[in-house]
């Protein structure tokens, strides 16, 4: 199935393991530049690039707050891919609740014999 | 019956190549393993509600091959074979894994079994050669009356443009 071109824009954004860094950083709340920086311990050009990249698929917004810039998660566009992987959980547990039951019977015919 | 005390299925992305899943059952593993490894056995619980299995081929020993066909409700035929590679009865079992559709992405399935106080804990995971492979497996994944009520859904919303 083809996903929607934003979306397609958010997986390959997120498929660079240190943009999945500085989301994973910004999860518990908003954090300016230089605290990003000192964090992901890359030179403040490679972490605005990142930054460049997830604020244009709207990963991350970005507010002034004097003369930092704060960025945060947008919650709203990691939806669609916390639920593209919960549809395939879903195929597997129904596949294990099937296979619940069949071993509930391989359990009760052990018991009998 | 009564299977509250199973636990819930995770699924997990450790790398842009792997999909990891565990799951726990209310079971002994050894009892898992003949559920995964029969055939008569894996027809009832593979397919789930989806469709029905037609075959379920299983030559139980390192190199031999293995083959599921499904009948999805849509009335989709969907296949997968692959390869044993590595086999420790009741404990973990190694395969290769292709969807027939997709031919070029060969991935390499890991079953782990672990049992504690008569519970087993099953792992797998799934290693893919390339991140676009691992990506269309996890849609492949997509309930087969989902994917066919979106593809309608699309079609509707087309025709009203």
């Amino acid at each position: 199935m083809a996903r929607a071109a934003t979306t397609t824009d958010a997986f390959n954004a997120i498929a660079e393991p240190q943009r999945r860094q500085i989301l994973d950083l910004l999860a518990p709340g908003e954090l300016p530049v230089n605290d990003l920086v000192a964090l992901v311990g890359l030179g403040q050009p490679q972490v605005s690039k990142h930054l460049k990249v997830l604020r244009e698929v709207g990963l991350v917004d970005v507010r002034e707050d004097g003369r930092q810039r704060l960025y945060r998660i947008n919650g709203r566009m990691l939806k669609p891919i916390h639920d593209w992987v919960s549809n395939y959980r879903q195929t597997w547990e129904e596949r294990f609740q099937a296979l619940d039951q069949v071993l509930d019977e391989l359990k009760a015919q052990e018991k009998r014999t | 019956m009564i299977t509250a005390s199973s636990g819930t299925a995770r699924v997990t992305l450790p790398s842009d190549t792997q999909i990891l899943i565990t799951r726990e059952f209310a079971a002994p593993r050894h009892l898992v393993y003949r559920a995964w490894t029969t055939p008569e056995l894996i027809k009832r619980w593979w397919p789930a509600k989806r469709g029905k299995m037609t075959i379920a081929e299983v030559d139980l020993r390192v190199g031999g091959r293995w083959r599921y066909v499904m009948i999805a409700d849509g009335g989709l035929e969907v296949a997968f074979h692959g390869e044993y590679r590595e086999i420790v009865p009741n404990e973990r079992l190694v395969s290769t894994e292709v969807f027939e559709l997709v031919p070029d992405a060969e991935a390499v399935d890991t079953l782990m079994l672990t049992e504690q106080g008569g519970r087993t804990t099953l792992t797998i995971l799934v290693q893919h050669q390339t991140k676009a492979h691992r990506d269309a497996h996890l849609e492949s994944g997509m309930e087969a009356g989902l994917q066919d009520a979106l593809d309608l859904l699309e079609q509707v919303a087309t025709a009203l443009r």
